[in-house]
Parts: structure tokens; C-alpha cells; sequence
């Protein structure tokens, strides 16, 4: 399936190879640097990409593509995927999934990736049976590693996962406090048009769990209302049985951090639009400028406090510079990338958050004839959007009381505002 | 980047300067590192890394092969330091051990030689009581891409294949590919393991075995038959890649072997077993019941179902696509959900699943009908998405939705993307030309559009608008004219080539403007593009002929600028319509129909979405994303017309699909699926094909005896045969066998019966037109051979065959084997007369081991002779490989290039048999043979000298 793999940074500079059959010239990424030439943005690079005798198939993702080689028919999203787990993989072990981590780590790297895939087939990519094979680097291994000479980085036993019908988790797992929190974080997808009215808005949500807990516990998890949870995918160790019959999420979890499930929420609930947004941006027929207003407040909050606000606009090629005053935070123009960053923080309902001033365009060339569009971040905690609530949390199998934490955020997904 | 690219096949002794050396060594690297930074040079610092390896110290070498994959990993060449870092495989050091591990399996195919020192050091691991390192020898030895250790692979993986071990079974199954791809010559055994481990119940294996199936024997339904329940049942167990080898599999079985759910008198309902009569229509060939879906379809669409709600979504996609291709059309839409639910997963994932839904949106618009303001367009996705999603959008517009989905058109047109501006004008052209009702209101906007500032957005207009007008020009004068007056402004000349059209085709609407266009681009005729000018000469020639009082001249001139162009495209043109429209005496025939042709009304082009015939391909493949049939695409067969038998699938009987015919000697017990497995296993060692019997009973015999020490060779141990192409020979030949054809070779592998026999293997064919029953061995002769005869075959059904094998003892000699075959009917004398390099079993040992044993095998028992060898023989590989297919022997490592060195044993007494060639100067080579068996020492070596002397 997977023949090579490459790792490339945005510049075009070629980090790692790997090879799972025979060598393939690097001159292969040829052919992707020819589409990233055409390509305005690395975004834009198409995923798949077709030579004379191979295909390629690559992700970008945190200013890397991730360039897999394949001779034979295989479902691209497979490949996809997996590029992805590779990454979330490094993301993990390394706390950062970056060219200049990969290559600090390169021993470390080339153990995973012989491990995850055997033959170009993936063979272990569960986080927690790699762990046992090849330990993470830390900081104390690293420091007695010098001074002792170095200990194995390397598991010599298959890890008991690899064999049991829950390759999630390993066996043996001690801790002194028990515990696991969930964090129940919804996201709004919205598209509001030019007057405010809500286009397409919707919710979805994942419950990320972070699950430290000793030897086997099997748990439990109810929700006041699972009728609002439309569509669902969960994390292999749910029994999809027992949703379909109770919809109860009853799970052996994982150790340590995971996704346990993401949600859509039932389209047919209307979906409060927690902030209002009034803007105004025009650009002058003559004498090159045009002026911005954009007013944010508070609406449908369930009282709560709306936090970490931040606005981006990306601006015609033609807008040179942005002379803005505001009343609350920051904002910010990048006059290279033509991104207008204005950084307001919390909204309170006394004072409504404003940023006006005019804009300068490029002397000569015509007016832009379309407005920019507003992207609006935010947070807030305490809240799910979709009034989503956890009933409870049981554990069997296991003798101690453990401690349960579940946290509710809300955030704007992908938020625009046409104008 | 090509800079890059270059120094990577230069590096091999290229200056690298030592500054680098410090940064690609990792951060983990302590005191060596400073100590390697005083040198200077490329060379030096592998000659470092050389110290570093060969040093006693764990550490260090440790330190050593953590640089070295440094430098893999960058793609620099570190083939020089094979010997020294071969040497370190059998480390203690898990760590040191896999990153020679690593090593090994990028350089070993190009140091092949070097690479063979490392294999008995596998051969070993795969006997290791710990499971891991079994399985990451079997990964390793597997992974090395060196021809010649093909039989050791082929044995290690039989051996793997029967492994306690789920894990291990899983990297044989992973194993079987890559000896594939190193010899597909090897494709018969290997299904043979593939077949022994789809019995496997282990939801470890399923996935890898199915893979394995899919690269090695895609076509061999019949090997899935009795796992098809098995394999669906385990689905939802089975690891996330495993799910989607097995559902994309299944998709094809169940496409060959269940009748179309997709008719209209069919009966779905999960739980109605019981078939109703109803008056029925419609008769197809043979059966005019009702459809009724085979239960084993049923559960197939039924366990698949809850994976769509995996987090995977490869595996979602793998399941939509199995609903797509096999579920009754109402069933399609529960996937829906699903796909809309990978749209907000990343990039990559949504331009994949956007593909697949447009192809689906094609045929079935309401399955995604609902969804459609999930495809509306962000103005921060990355192009190739938006694309998507406005094919996907206009492939939905129905008249219900259609003011929507212009509304949110017309905030695309105005997009800061021009490109994607221009795409949303050609998706409001064929969503006007599909929805006659909006015609009118997207062909008035798109002239609102012509006074658009953006020149792309403009030229696009006006080539949809010219579409549109053709398929009704009547009513629209106007926007003619209008589009007239834009050819001054407009430079694209995709834009001017549509203008021109447009007005030379409905000239005779405009005919005031018409005549003062051409006047126009007659002028600039020289500055434009070719197809501007292509177009300038059709409107002058429609003109011409419908007002040429007026262009005569213009034409005239027109026609004299073309006759003269640089393209002879438009050369040709203007010598063609000169001489049909200018009426001349040499010119009759065609100038008369000169109207009818340039002016005759034509079609209106019909617009079509780039998906429509993407659905020839498996949704969800590499090929349906590329639109272009990719390599190893296996195609989707058309639903059988006729249901082929059900019962294959059922596990207790045992038989073949009717329709391959392959005889087999059956007994039909009543065992259940679930306690089955062991015994089938048994039975089928005993009763199939021979070869299968030796993967696990063989190589415990060969263990046995190789460490049960003969006197003879203590040193040595018994290694696998190489491969090499079986020779067949013919045994009963079809006229005097009347109607038998029987014809032997000989595996090359120890046989199961007993070691002292060589093993053969038969194939009998059936050439009459009616079965043969009860084939046996009869009496077998001479005294001193003997036979151990193959299982009774109870049928063999015309142009069937068979293959079994059986056990000669020769006895060490080269005397035939005399036996009699019978039938029912007739008894048929044969005999087999073995070459003398059958009766061997090639052993290895040490080169020492070889010199001391040759050492005593001198004088009477040695035997030698001098040849002339052929030319391309003399590098080691030919020699070897002629060596070996004229004698069943194994390669013993030697250290220097000119001498190669053979040994085996004689089957039978087990005595030592030792061959050497040593290659001389004027392509001579001196050939010796050490044996006790001077007899057949001595036919060895004539045997020998042909096949080296041969070109």
C-alpha cells in the first residue's frame, strides 16, 4: 500500500524519507512541488496527486506535507488517515508535530514509523501500544540516558494490547488518584449574511476524556438528553450495542488522553448565535480609501460570559494599509498578508466592543467589488450551546472511587460573516 | 528543492562539511559527537562510525547506528558501512538490534551478498520463545529484498503461518506480499498459506490475510466462500485498516455472487424470510420468483452498518461505498448522515468525500438534498473544495431550491477568488440549461455580469451566455447587440472567439451591427489569437453568403490576411471557405450547399457535470478520485443474472464452487463453523495438494534431523532449497494413458513422509469427457526403491487436474522408479527417473567447516575437471543460480569473488556432497565434486559441466 513516505517543509526542503519496499528517488516530490507552484496557498495543493509511475498522496498540516507513495489502487482516504495518525502520533510523543521536532527526535521517529506500518500496511497505530514499544522521549530519560550510557528506548516484550480484544489499553495500569475528566467542547459552524440573518448554522461537538485510572475500569456514561445527539462517531472502545439499545456510552477507556466521541446535534433545533455582529465596510470610488466599522455585543448567552473574541479579516489584495481606533482590545494589519486581527477579549454587556477607521488601497487600481469577509473566534465556558448535559458517570470493575470532572465549552467553529 | 535532489545521489563520497555532522547527529549524542566534529571530511566520518561499531562498547554502537539512521532518514548513502554494521544483528540490545534492523532493510538489496551473512540470524529469531521478536524477525527477513532467499522466506512464512502466536500469524500474512512482489513465481504456495490463514479466527489476522489475498489472488472468490460468514461476523472486532481491506473485498464478492437488490418487485424486509408469490411481470431467463435478498447479503449490509459510525474515516467511506454498490436503493441514504459528518474532518478527507458525494449526487439528488447547506461555500476553503462543493450544489438544484441556491451564487460571483468566480458562472450556466423555468433570470443576471470590472469573471459570462443563447436565440437580439458592444473592451480570447461566434451565427438577427463587427476584427486580425482568428474567418464567410453586398470586400481581405497566417490551422481554414463560398468554375459541387452547411442551426451543447461517468469506477477508490483507471484497480463485476449457489458459504460441506470445477477429494462431515478449524487443517495436509503438507510438518522433520546429527555433517545444518523454476516432466503422456495425462516434477522439498525420500509431486489431468475414478498407485518395483504412494483419487472430472504428491527413496542412486498407475479400468506401467541433483538436500555450514570437510574427502573422492565457461556466467549470481537448478544445493558464503562454494546431502544416507567452482582467467573455471558417493559424484559433476558451459 504505502510504498515511501516523505516528509517536506513548505519551502521545499526534504526532512525525512522512509522507505517500507524499495527506494524510491526522492525525486518523486517533484511533481508536488510543481502543484505547490501552481498553487496560490499549500492548501490549495490538491491531496492527490498522479505521476508517470506513482501516485502521491499528501497532507499539509502544521507547515508539513506529509507525501506518501503508492504504485497500486488503495483507497486514498486510507492513506489520508493514516498520514494524519502519523502525525497525531508525533504531536504526541513529541508535544509538537514540527519539522524542527522530527528531526531533533529522527531515531525516535524512524521507530515509530517502522512499527506503524510493516510492508506498507498499518500494523500498530493505537497510541498506547506504541508507547510500550518505544517510550516518548522525556527529560529525565534523556539526562540519565547520558549518564548512564543509555538504556533502551525500546520495548522488548509485544505490548499486551497488541493481542487483546481492547489493543486501547494496556494492563497494568497504576495510579495513586484516580481520575477522569471530560471536557465537552461544542463548536458553532455558522454563515451569517450581509444583514445578520443566521444562512446555514450548526453545532457539532466532541467529548475529549482525559482518563487516568488503574487496572480495567469499564464506565459509564449517560446524558440527560442523548435525544439532541443526531449523527455520532465514537472512539473504538465504545460498544456501539449499548448506544443503539440505551444510548449510553459504556466504554473501556483508553489510558490517558483520547477522544471518546463527536456529535452533531440535531439540525432541527435552532442554533443560538451566541454574539451579534454589526459591520460596515466600504470602499470609495475615488481617492483610493474606504472605511471600516464592525460593532460586536452580546446576544443569547444563557449568562455567560462571552471570552477570548478575536475577529480576522482578510482584506482585497489592494487594501495597503488600515487606520483603525478601537474602545477594546487590540487589532492588528498585516499589510504582507492582508489579514486584519482584532484581538477584543471578553464581552460584556455595558460597553459594546467597535473598531472603525478607514482603510488605504493601492492609488489606481479599481475598487474591490467584494467585501471581506469576518471570521470571529470565541469561547465560552460553562456552556453547551446545544444545552447537552451529562447525567452520569458509573464505573464497575474496579474497587476505588475515582474522581469525575466534566467541563463544558462552547466555541465558535467556522464562523463567518459575509459582508 | 532540485538542489536537493541532486546532492542525494551524488552524496556518496562527496565532501560534506563537518560543521553538519554535529547537527544531524541527535540530541541525545554526548561525547562522541564532539570528538567526530575534529574531522574533516565525508569519508572520515564514516570511518568514525566504523570505530564506533566495531568498539566493544554497547553505547557507542548504539550511539553509531542512532548517527546512522540520521543519515537514512536524510537520504544520504550509508552503504559503505554494511559489514560493520551487519555484524551487530544478533545484538543483545533490542535497540541497537531494530536500528540494525532498520539498516538492513534499506541497504540489504543493494549489497545482497553481505546481506545473506545476516540470515541465519533470523533463522534463529524465528525460533525465539518470545513472540515479538519472532514476528520482527519474520518482518525483517521478509523485508529484505534479496532473490535468493526466496525458499527460506517461503519456509519461514509457512512456519509462521501455523505460529501459536496471533501477532506472528498477522506478519506473515503481511509477509506473504512481500515475497510476492520479490517472486510471483511463488503465487501457487502462497495462496496455499493464504487459504490456511482466512481459516484463521483471529481478528488480529483477518485484516493483514485479506490484504494479502487482495494483492496475491484477487480472483480466487473461491478461497473467501467458507470465510465470507466468518469474515463478516468478525468485521466490527477486527483493527480499523483491517475493516477497510475487508468491506472494499467484500464489496467485490458480494457483487459475483448475490442477485441485484435493485429491482422492482423485490422484497427487502429484513425479517420476511418466508417468500410471497405475487403476481409477477416480469420473467427474466429462469426464475420468475420475486427477488428475495440472500440472507448472507442481509448480513453483509447489516454488520457493516455500525462502523459508519467509526471514528475512521477511511472506514466510513469504505462502508458508504459498500451501500452504494450493494444495498436496495432505499437502504443508500442511511449513509448520508455520515459522509456530511467526514466534511468536518480535515482537508484532505472532505476533497475525497466531496468527490464521492458528487458522483452520488448525480444519480440520487435526494440523498443529499437535505444536506445542502453543508456544501455551501467558506470563503477560507482551499480551492479545490470550493470547486467541489459548487459541482456538488448545481448537481443538486432542483426547481424547489434553485432561488436558494442562486442566492448563494451570486455572493460567489463576487468572490476575491476570480478563478472560483468564474467556475460559480459556469455552474449558474448548467444549473439555467438544467432548470429551464430560471433560464431567463440566470441568463439576465449574467448580462448584469458583463459589466463586471474582472476580465476572467466577464470572459466566462460571455461563454456561458453564448451557450445559453443557443438553446433559445429567438427572443434575445438584445443581449446580442449588448455583447457586441463588449468586444472592444474584452481581450480574452476565449470571450472574442464566443462574441464572434455568436454574431456570425445569428448575423441575420443583427444585421446592421453584424457587418461592422467584421470591419472591426478585420483591422486587428493580424494581433489576435488563433482561435479569435478561426472565429473572424467563420463570421466572414456567414456573412458573406448572407450579406455580401455589404463584406464582400471585407471578406475579401479577410480571407487574403488568412491565406498568409503563420498557423496553418488557419491557413487550411481560409483555403476552405474560400472555395466554398467564393462561386468559382473549378469549385461545383459543394458551393451550391455553402449556406446549408455554414449556416445550418445546430445543436444546443448540453452541459454536464465533470461527474457524470465517474461512477464506472468503485466509489471511494484511488481510480474514482483520479478518473483514470489506476494500477491494480479490480473492477466491480455486473450483479449475476443468475443466483449462483448459496450454499458455498455454508461451512459444513465441503466442495467447491461448481462453476471452477476443481475436483477435490471430498468427505462431508457435519462439523460445525465453530470447532472445525484444527481438524480441517489436518484433513487438508492429508488429502490436497502435497505441496501445502510440507509448511508445518516438513519443517519440524527438517529441525529434527538437521540438529539429530549425522555422523557426516555435524557442521553443518540443513538450510532451505533455493528456488528455482520446477521442471516438468512427462510421466504418462494423454494418447497411451487413454485419456490420463500424468506429468512429475520435483518440489525441492523435504518430504513428509519420511526423510529418506525424495519428494515428487504429480499432476493428472483428465483428458477424456467422462470422470476417472479411483487413480492409484499399483505395484511399484524395483526392490531397494521405495514408494510411498499418494491417497486414492475418487473422481477426477473431465478437463480436470490434480496435483498430489508422493515419496521415492532412490536410494542414493540414479536407477528409475518403476510403478504402476491404475484406474478403475486400465493399469498404466510408469517410471520416474530422477536427475542426480534431485537425490540432494542442500545443507549450509561455515567456510572452514566446508575446506575441513573437503579436506577429507579427497583422492578417490574427489573428482574434477576443468571448463570453459560461458561468457555471462562469471559473476557469482549466474553461477550460482545454474549450480543450483541443475542440483538441489545450498550457497556456503564465500570470502573470496572467484570461488563459489555448494553443499548438500544425499537424500537418502545423508552422506556429504561438496562442490566448488573456482573461476579462472580466460573465462575458465576449474569444477570439483567431494563426495563419498563417487558414483554419483561423478554423474554430478558431468551434470554440472553441461549446465556451466552453456550460454
Amino acid at each position: 500500500m504505502i510504498h515511501s513516505l516523505f516528509l517536506v517543509s513548505t519551502a521545499g526542503h526534504i526532512f525525512l524519507e522512509k522507505h517500507w519496499k524499495s527506494v524510491i528517488s526522492r525525486s518523486v516530490c517533484d511533481y508536488l512541488f510543481e502543484a505547490q507552484g501552481k498553487a496560490s496557498a499549500p492548501e490549495n495543493v490538491p491531496p492527490v496527486i498522479a505521476t508517470p509511475h506513482h501516485y502521491l498522496i499528501s497532507v499539509y498540516r502544521d507547515r508539513i506535507f506529509f507525501v506518501a507513495v503508492i504504485q497500486t489502487e488503495v483507497p486514498p482516504l486510507f492513506v489520508i488517515e493514516f498520514l494524519h495518525r502519523v502525525a497525531e502520533t508525533f504531536q504526541d510523543y513529541f508535544g509538537e508535530c514540527s519539522e524542527a521536532s522530527i528531526k531533533d527526535n529522527v531515531v525516535i521517529v524512524y521507530e515509530l514509523l517502522e512499527e506503524m506500518l510493516d510492508n506498507g500496511f498499518p500494523l500498530a497505530t493505537e497510541a498506547n501500544i506504541l508507547k510500550e514499544m518505544i517510550k516518548p522521549p522525556t527529560i529525565l530519560r534523556s539526562v540519565v540516558n547520558t549518564i548512564t550510557g543509555g538504556s533502551s528506548n525500546v520495548g522488548g516484550t509485544l505490548p499486551t494490547g497488541q493481542l487483546s480484544n481492547i489493543p486501547w489499553r494496556r494492563t497494568g495500569v497504576k495510579y495513586t488518584n484516580n481520575e477522569a475528566y471530560f471536557d465537552v467542547v461544542e463548536e458553532i459552524d455558522a454563515i451569517l449574511d450581509k444583514s445578520g440573518t443566521v444562512v446555514f448554522a450548526e453545532i457539532q461537538g466532541v467529548i475529549d476524556a482525559c482518563v487516568k485510572l488503574s487496572g480495567m475500569p469499564d464506565l459509564t456514561l449517560s446524558f440527560v438528553n442523548p435525544r439532541l445527539l443526531d449523527d455520532v462517531s465514537f472512539h473504538p472502545c465504545v460498544r456501539f450495542k449499548r448506544w443503539e439499545a440505551e444510548r449510553v456510552l459504556s466504554f473501556i477507556p483508553p489510558d490517558g488522553n483520547f477522544r471518546l466521541m463527536s456529535y452533531h446535534v440535531n439540525a432541527q433545533n435552532l442554533v443560538a448565535i451566541p454574539v451579534y455582529v454589526k459591520q460596515n465596510v466600504s470602499f470609495f470610488e475615488t481617492g483610493s480609501s474606504g472605511r471600516l466599522d464592525i460593532t460586536v455585543g452580546p446576544k443569547q448567552t444563557m449568562g455567560k460570559t462571552i471570552e477570548d473574541v478575536v475577529i480576522t479579516v482578510h482584506m482585497p489584495k489592494v487594501v495597503l494599509n488600515a487606520n483603525l481606533t478601537t474602545n477594546q482590545g487590540t487589532s492588528t494589519y498585516d499589510p504582507v498578508t492582508k489579514v486584519l486581527v482584532w484581538d477584543i477579549g471578553k464581552l460584556n454587556q455595558q460597553k459594546v466592543p467597535n473598531l472603525k477607521g478607514s482603510l488605504s488601497l493601492q492609488s489606481g487600481a479599481p475598487r474591490p467589488d467584494e467585501n471581506p469577509t469576518l471570521n470571529i473566534d470565541l469561547r465560552i465556558q460553562q456552556l453547551a450551546i446545544s444545552g447537552l448535559k451529562v447525567n452520569r458517570l458509573n464505573m464497575f470493575g474496579e474497587k476505588y472511587k475515582p474522581f469525575k470532572g466534566v467541563k463544558y465549552v462552547t466555541k465558535a467553529g467556522k464562523f463567518q460573516v459575509r459582508t | 528543492m532540485s538542489t536537493n535532489n541532486l546532492s542525494y545521489n551524488e552524496q556518496g563520497g562527496g565532501a560534506e562539511p563537518a560543521v553538519e555532522l554535529g547537527q544531524e547527529s541527535t540530541p541525545t549524542a554526548s561525547g562522541s559527537t564532539a570528538a567526530a566534529g575534529l574531522f574533516s571530511t565525508d569519508f572520515k566520518k564514516n570511518e568514525d562510525l566504523k570505530e564506533m561499531l566495531e568498539s566493544n562498547k554497547e553505547s557507542l554502537k548504539l550511539e553509531a547506528m542512532k548517527r546512522i539512521v540520521g543519515l537514512i532518514a536524510k537520504g544520504k548513502n550509508a552503504s559503505e558501512l554494511f559489514p560493520a554494521v551487519v555484524k551487530n544483528v544478533a545484538s543483545k540490545n533490542i535497540e541497537l538490534k531494530k536500528l540494525v534492523y532498520v539498516y538492513l532493510v534499506r541497504y540489504a538489496e543493494e549489497q545482497q551478498d553481505l546481506a545473506l551473512l545476516s540470515i541465519s540470524t533470523f533463522q534463529r529469531a524465528l525460533k525465539d520463545p518470545n513472540q515479538l521478536i519472532r514476528a520482527s524477525a519474520l518482518r525483517v527477513l521478509s523485508s529484505i529484498r534479496v532473490p535468493i532467499i526466496v525458499p527460506i522466506m517461503m519456509l519461514a512464512i509457512k512456519e509462521a503461518a501455523t505460529d501459536l502466536s496471533p501477532y506472528v500469524r498477522k506478519t506473515a500474512a503481511h509477509a506473504i506480499q512481500k515475497l510476492y512482489s520479490l517472486d510471483p513465481e511463488q503465487k501457487e504456495h502462497l495462496i496455499e498459506v493464504i487459504d490456511k490463514l482466512l481459516k484463521d479466527k483471529s481478528t488480529l489476522v483477518a485484516g493483514s490475510v485479506v490484504m494479502a489475498f487482495e494483492e496475491v489472488c484477487p480472483d480466487r472468490i473461491d478461497l473467501i466462500h467458507k470465510n465470507y460468514r466468518k469474515l463478516c461476523n468478525l468485521l466490527v472486532d477486527v483493527e480499523e485498516w483491517g475493516q477497510v481491506v475487508i468491506i472494499t473485498m467484500l464489496t467485490r464478492y458480494a457483487r459475483t455472487q448475490f442477485l441485484s437488490p435493485w429491482r422492482e418487485d423485490a422484497l427487502f424486509d429484513e425479517n420476511s424470510e418466508k417468500a410471497f408469490y405475487d403476481s409477477d411481470v416480469e420473467k427474466e431467463k429462469a426464475d420468475s420468483k420475486p427477488y428475495m435478498m440472500d440472507p448472507d447479503h442481509r448480513l453483509l449490509l447489516r454488520n457493516t452498518k455500525p462502523l459508519l459510525q467509526s471514528r475512521n474515516t477511511a472506514v466510513v467511506m469504505a462502508v458508504a461505498q459498500l451501500y452504494w454498490h450493494l444495498a436496495p436503493k432505499q437502504e443508500v441514504s442511511i449513509v448520508t448522515k455520515s459522509l456530511v459528518r467526514l466534511l468536518r474532518s480535515h482537508r484532505e478527507v472532505q476533497y475525497i468525500v466531496l468527490q464521492n458525494i458528487a458522483t452520488m449526487s448525480i444519480q440520487r439528488k435526494g440523498m443529499f438534498e437535505p444536506f445542502l447547506k453543508s456544501f455551501y461555500v467558506r470563503s477560507t476553503d482551499a480551492t479545490h473544495i470550493k470547486t467541489l462543493k459548487l459541482e456538488i450544489l448545481t448537481n443538486l438544484a432542483t426547481e424547489a431550491n434553485i432561488s436558494t441556491i442562486l442566492r448563494e451564487f451570486q455572493t460567489y460571483v463576487k468572490s476575491q477568488d476570480k478563478q472560483f468566480a468564474a467556475t460559480t458562472i459556469q455552474a449558474i450556466g448548467r444549473c439555467a440549461t438544467n432548470i429551464s423555468e430560471i433560464t431567463d433570470t440566470c441568463l439576465n443576471g449574467l448580462v448584469l455580469l458583463l459589466s463586471n470590472r474582472d476580465e476572467t469573471v466577464v470572459a466566462e459570462c460571455v461563454v456561458v451566455i453564448k451557450k445559453l443563447l443557443q438553446t433559445q436565440p429567438s427572443q434575445h437580439s438584445d443581449i446580442i447587440k449588448h455583447m457586441a458592444k463588449l468586444l472592444d473592451n474584452i481581450t480574452v480570447p476565449m470571450a472574442r472567439a464566443s462574441i464572434l461566434w455568436l454574431i456570425g451565427e445569428y448575423c441575420e438577427r443583427v444585421p446592421k451591427i453584424a457587418p461592422d463587427v467584421l470591419r472591426k476584427v478585420a483591422k486587428s486580425f493580424t494581433s489576435e489569437e488563433d482561435i479569435v482568428k478561426l472565429q473572424t474567418l467563420n463570421l466572414a464567410a456567414k456573412l458573406y453568403l448572407t450579406n455580401s453586398k455589404q463584406t464582400k470586400l471585407l471578406t475579401q481581405y479577410i480571407l487574403n490576411l488568412g491565406k498568409y497566417d503563420q498557423n496553418y490551422d488557419i491557413r487550411d481554414r481560409t483555403r476552405f471557405l474560400r472555395q466554398l463560398i467564393v462561386p468559382n468554375e473549378k469549385s461545383g459541387a459543394l458551393s451550391k450547399y455553402a449556406k446549408r452547411i455554414l449556416l445550418a442551426s445546430k445543436p444546443a451543447p448540453v452541459l454536464e457535470s465533470a461527474f457524470k461517468d465517474r461512477d464506472r469506477f468503485q466509489l471511494g477508490t484511488l481510480s474514482h478520485t483520479l478518473n483514470a483507471k489506476a494500477s491494480g484497480y479490480l473492477e466491480l463485476s455486473d450483479w449475476p443474472t443468475v443466483a449462483p449457489d448459496q450454499s458455498v458459504r455454508n461451512v459444513e460441506v465441503k466442495e467447491w464452487a461448481p462453476s471452477l470445477g476443481k475436483p477435490k477429494a471430498t468427505k462431508s462431515d457435519d462439523k460445525f463453523y465453530s470447532d472445525s478449524g484444527e481438524e480441517e487443517e489436518q484433513e487438508e495436509e492429508a488429502s490436497e495438494s502435497g505441496s501445502s503438507g510440507s509448511s508445518s510438518s516438513s519443517s519440524e522433520e527438517e529441525s529434527s534431523s538437521g540438529s539429530g546429527g549425522r555422523t557426516s555433517c555435524r557442521l553443518c545444518c540443513l538450510l532451505s532449497p533455493v528456488f528455482v523454476p520446477p521442471k516438468s516432466h512427462e510421466l504418462l503422456h494423454r494418447m497411451s494413458g487413454k485419456g490420463l495425462a500424468v506429468s512429475y516434477h520435483f518440489p525441492r522439498q523435504p518430504c513428509a513422509y519420511s526423510h529418506r525420500m525424495v519428494s515428487v509431486q504429480l499432476t493428472l489431468t483428465n483428458g477424456r469427457d467422462q470422470p476417472l475414478e479411483d487413480i492409484c498407485v499399483g505395484e511399484a518395483g524395483p526392490p531397494g526403491i521405495a514408494i510411498h504412494r499418494f491417497a486414492t483419487i475418487e473422481r477426477l472430472q473431465p478437463e480436470a487436474s490434480i496435483t498430489v504428491s508422493m515419496g521415492i527413496d532412490f536410494n542414493d542412486s540414479t536407477q528409475a522408479a518403476n510403478f504402476q498407475l491404475c484406474t478403475k479400468t486400465d493399469q498404466f506401467s510408469v517410471s520416474i527417473q530422477p536427475a542426480v541433483g534431485e537425490l540432494l538436500m542442500p545443507v549450509t555450514m561455515t567456510e572452514q567447516d566446508f575446506l575441513k570437510e573437503q579436506g577429507q574427502l579427497t583422492g578417490m573422492n574427489e573428482s574434477s575437471v576443468t571448463i570453459t565457461i560461458a561468457p555471462d556466467s562469471m559473476s557469482s549470481q549466474p553461477v550460482g543460480r545454474k549450480v543450483v537448478s541443475v542440483a538441489n544445493m545450498g550457497v556456503v558464503p564465500s570470502s573470496q569473488n572467484s570461488i563459489h562454494r555448494f553443499a548438500a546431502k544425499t537424500v537418502s544416507s545423508g552422506s556429504l556432497v561438496l562442490s566448488s567452482v573456482v573461476l579462472q582467467e580466460a573465462s575458465t573455471a576449474k569444477l570439483v565434486v567431494n563426495t563419498e558417493k563417487t558414483v554419483l559424484g561423478s554423474v554430478l559433476l558431468r551434470e554440472l559441466k553441461t549446465a556451466l558451459s552453456q550460454g
